[in-house]
């Protein structure tokens, strides 16, 4: 299995999806070898993971400047601070040179399948392919169309994500939407391509909450609206921003926590200025851990308005933490999750409305989080792992009949 | 013997439109949505009409000519007549011309088609004089038989029909409540002394009005003769077979391409094959049986779902907020003297506005999602709250006018 990250040293939902999605194929007596780059400067020989069975897991680390989400400029950084290293010049050279190096793992490892997780990760899956012969599998978490939110995306991505998608054997989509744009954007047939859902470890959120942080606020009847991701176009914190401030002419007993952070959090934080309301509108931060569960605990409403989202983990979070949920129509966790309120990302009047809802009727919120808490019992990884378990089988019945 | 007693229940709400809290202070206009959607009351109203009301009407009518012994009887909510006299006076006089034909009785019920009767008797009172002054301006009969919204029902109202003369009224057959007895006899009511509890026999009336059209059903298709057999079968166990189902069953619920108008055509000659079978309307029931029982109900019976309970309008915190804020403006809405204000809140307390914040989506899932005009019931709950948001605002400007009046 090719991926980039895992937790705890994740920026995002990949990681958390392929500890998920491995640990429940472990428990299945599935034996994975993870492979993915090594995360400079941590030295990760200290990462500490549970896994549901830790003999069937084996991990190889890639000496590469490589994490998720990373673009060319920011690799050029990333590259200028390691200037003496056998490094690529450029991001696209050092995908190629961590495909060359992952495929090489393929000549000493026995295994059955490829499964490798989104673009960085396709070349190692290709070449591991060539060197091995074995079935490959592309997981799609998201696509440079995601990444883009609806801008054009970099060509030479859209190019190494299209000839992937025709190489390989089988793809995994995280959802239908994801699906429908793989077909659409990339021309691939819809026969070869499977959806698997993700899940959610209910049990990481439950647990109690430590602060008393924002107590006063509460004690004050304020409620508090959270958004949590990367400021980036993709997960629209400006429509979060442009609701926020509609919401605050109707009712100021509200507070909106933004945490994340990326490249436009210097716009978001300006605009929230601009719009008169940054004496309501905190910014948290990348939170992770009892940060994270403290907040998804505190808000009375999760908001996930993002512009392209092919699942979206985050609002399972929050429901598992015990919160409800508004999330944007232009997601797969919406094909999942009925008993949540939705809205089309772009709809500012709309998010705003449920969101006074929300905050004006404790019985909607009592509601939602009621049936939400049901349904996500059935959103779990095992139910993902058994899928692709599936997959690999009828995968390697073709190989065998060749 | 058996006697069939066939009655349609035919009602049709005023949705709550997409109301944002932003059209708060701005618009009380809530039930004229133009949309292309299912909240467009006119559009759903004039798609019932043409698919169901006139045909059904006009097959009807023709059954009533054809066949002297058929007879057949309606309860008609107060907020559909009310649609339909301003959109289409044609339906009304095709309803009328089957009450002109002597043998179709009308049942008496509440206007709004609302759960009043469990929260302010006053007002349920109200509603239905209400109802039977319209029934009596519109079709010059006055209900003897009293029949609740969806089928409702407990011990405290036959208490209250047996008190306002009713001779009748309906009830869902449950087994819950029967146990081993049938629903194919009067029953008399716990703590009454005269009036008589019709049992819907649900099986035979949900073989017609939920599974006629339902390939997957072992009986399907189901034939005139093999209906009429099972109604035959009832001959010496039995006195009423009450079929009682919503009248959009036909041609709207199930399709005409299922063969429900033919099934219906040909019906009555097939069953009065059988001299011992007979049409009966609910009041002749009650007059010509006897009761061989006691029914009673302690708690609140409907016809919904498989729990014949009332969790599909109460079940979930939205839907108690909402009955609980709606109710609660009771006093200040009679106060106003403001006629569009007491006309818009009652609107708001027709059941269905409830039914569509129902989260029960299990085994009558199908039922309430094909029924529902929203996109889910959050939607549906948040339209409706920001509805009643403008009404409280409407309530406190009447109230600042009388105080500023005072002074």
């Amino acid at each position: 299995m090719y991926g980039w990250e895992l937790p705890p040293y994740n920026n995002g939902g990949l990681g958390t999806a392929c500890l998920g999605l491995t640990k429940s194929l472990t428990s299945l007596g599935i034996d994975v070898i993870f492979v993915l780059p090594k995360i400079l400067p941590l030295n990760s020989s200290h990462m500490k993971i549970v896994y549901a069975d830790i003999d069937r897991l084996k991990i190889h680390e890639i000496d590469a400047l490589l994490h998720p989400y990373i673009d060319s400029n920011q690799y050029s950084g990333l590259r200028d601070t390691y200037s003496g290293g056998v490094y690529g010049n450029n991001l696209l050279d050092e995908v190629r040179r961590y495909a060359i190096l992952g495929g090489v793992v393929a000549k000493n490892e026995v295994f059955d399948v490829i499964h490798a997780h989104d673009w960085l990760s396709f070349g190692a899956g290709l070449e591991a392919r060539r060197i091995s012969g074995k079935p490959l599998i592309l997981h799609v978490h998201a696509t440079s169309f995601d990444i883009s939110a609806g801008q054009t995306p970099d060509e030479r991505i859209y190019k190494i994500e299209k000839d992937a998608f025709e190489q390989a054997d089988q793809i995994i989509a995280v959802s239908g939407f994801t699906k429908d744009m793989i077909v659409n954007r990339y021309g691939i047939s819809p026969e070869k391509i499977s959806v698997v859902h993700n899940g959610v470890e209910i049990e990481e959120f439950s647990g109690n909450t430590t602060a008393s942080r924002f107590a006063l606020l509460k004690e004050q009847g304020y409620k508090i609206v959270l958004f949590v991701g990367r400021i980036t176009m993709q997960k629209g914190p400006d429509y979060f921003l442009q609701a926020a401030a509609k919401v605050l002419k109707y009712n100021q007993k509200v507070y909106f926590i933004i945490a994340g952070s990326g490249d436009m959090e210097n716009q978001i934080i300006r605009q929230s200025a601009s719009l008169g309301i940054s004496d309501k509108v905190l910014f948290a931060g990348f939170s992770r851990g009892q940060d994270l569960l403290d907040l998804y605990r505190l808000a009375d409403l999760y908001v996930m308005p993002s512009v392209s989202e092919p699942f979206g983990i985050t609002p399972l979070e929050a429901v598992a933490s015990g919160t409800p949920v508004l999330i944007s129509k232009q997601s797969g966790v919406s094909e999942v999750l009925s008993h949540a309120l939705k809205a089309d990302f772009w709809d500012i009047d709309d998010i705003a409305d449920k969101i006074l809802s929300v905050v004006a009727n404790d019985a909607l919120g009592r509601t939602l989080k009621k049936h939400a808490s049901s349904e996500l019992i059935g959103i779990n990884w095992n139910k993902a792992a058994e899928k692709c378990n599936e997959l690999y089988k009828k995968l390697l019945g073709w190989f065998k009949k060749k | 013997m058996p006697s069939v007693c066939l009655y349609l229940k035919t009602h049709q709400p005023y949705r709550v439109k997409r109301y944002r809290v932003f059209d708060v202070g701005e618009d009380n206009n809530y039930f004229n949505d133009n949309s292309e959607t299912n909240l467009n009351n006119l559009k759903v109203l004039n798609k019932i009409i043409g698919k169901s009301y006139l045909p059904t009407n006009a097959l009807l009518l023709e059954l009533l000519n054809k066949h002297p012994e058929f007879k057949v009887s309606f309860s008609l909510s107060g907020v559909l007549l009310e649609q339909l006299e301003s959109a289409s006076p044609e339906t009304i006089e095709s309803f009328k011309r089957l009450v002109g034909t002597g043998r179709v009785e009308v049942l008496g019920e509440n206007y709004y088609h609302s759960l009043s009767f469990f929260h302010s008797l006053p007002e349920f009172e109200e509603q239905v004089k209400m109802h039977r002054d319209k029934i009596k301006k519109l079709f010059g009969v006055t209900p003897a038989v009293f029949t609740n919204t969806e089928m409702s029902y407990t011990n405290s109202l036959a208490l209250w029909a047996e008190q306002n003369g009713y001779k009748g009224i309906t009830a869902e057959g449950w087994d819950g409540i029967l146990g081993w007895r049938s629903p194919n006899f009067l029953y008399d009511a716990k703590d009454c002394k005269k009036i008589k509890v019709l049992l819907k026999n649900y099986k035979l009336s949900d073989d017609i009005a939920f599974r006629f059209g339902e390939k997957s059903w072992k009986e399907w298709p189901l034939t005139v003769p093999k209906y009429a057999q099972w109604v035959n079968a009832i001959n010496g166990n039995g006195e009423t077979v009450n079929l009682f189902m919503d009248y959009e069953t036909f041609g709207e619920h199930q399709w005409e391409e299922t063969g429900i108008f033919e099934f219906l055509r040909h019906l009555p000659e097939e069953l009065l094959k059988n001299p011992d079978n007979n049409f009966i309307t609910p009041t002749e029931a009650t007059l010509k049986y006897k009761t061989v029982g006691e029914f009673d109900v302690p708690h609140i019976l409907t016809w919904a779902d498989t729990e014949r309970d009332l969790s599909a309008w109460t079940g979930n915190d939205m839907q108690t907020s909402a009955l609980e804020t709606i109710y609660s403006f009771e006093n200040k809405v009679r106060k106003s003297g403001d006629v569009k204000l007491l006309d818009d809140w009652r609107k708001l307390q027709t059941s269905d506005h409830f039914y569509y914040m129902c989260t029960k989506w299990s085994a009558d899932g199908d039922v309430h999602a094909y029924f529902n005009p929203y996109k889910s019931p959050y939607d549906a709950f948040v339209s409706y709250m920001n509805v009643i948001t403008d009404m409280r605002l409407r309530l406190e400007r009447v109230e600042d006018r009388k105080n500023k009046s005072k002074k």
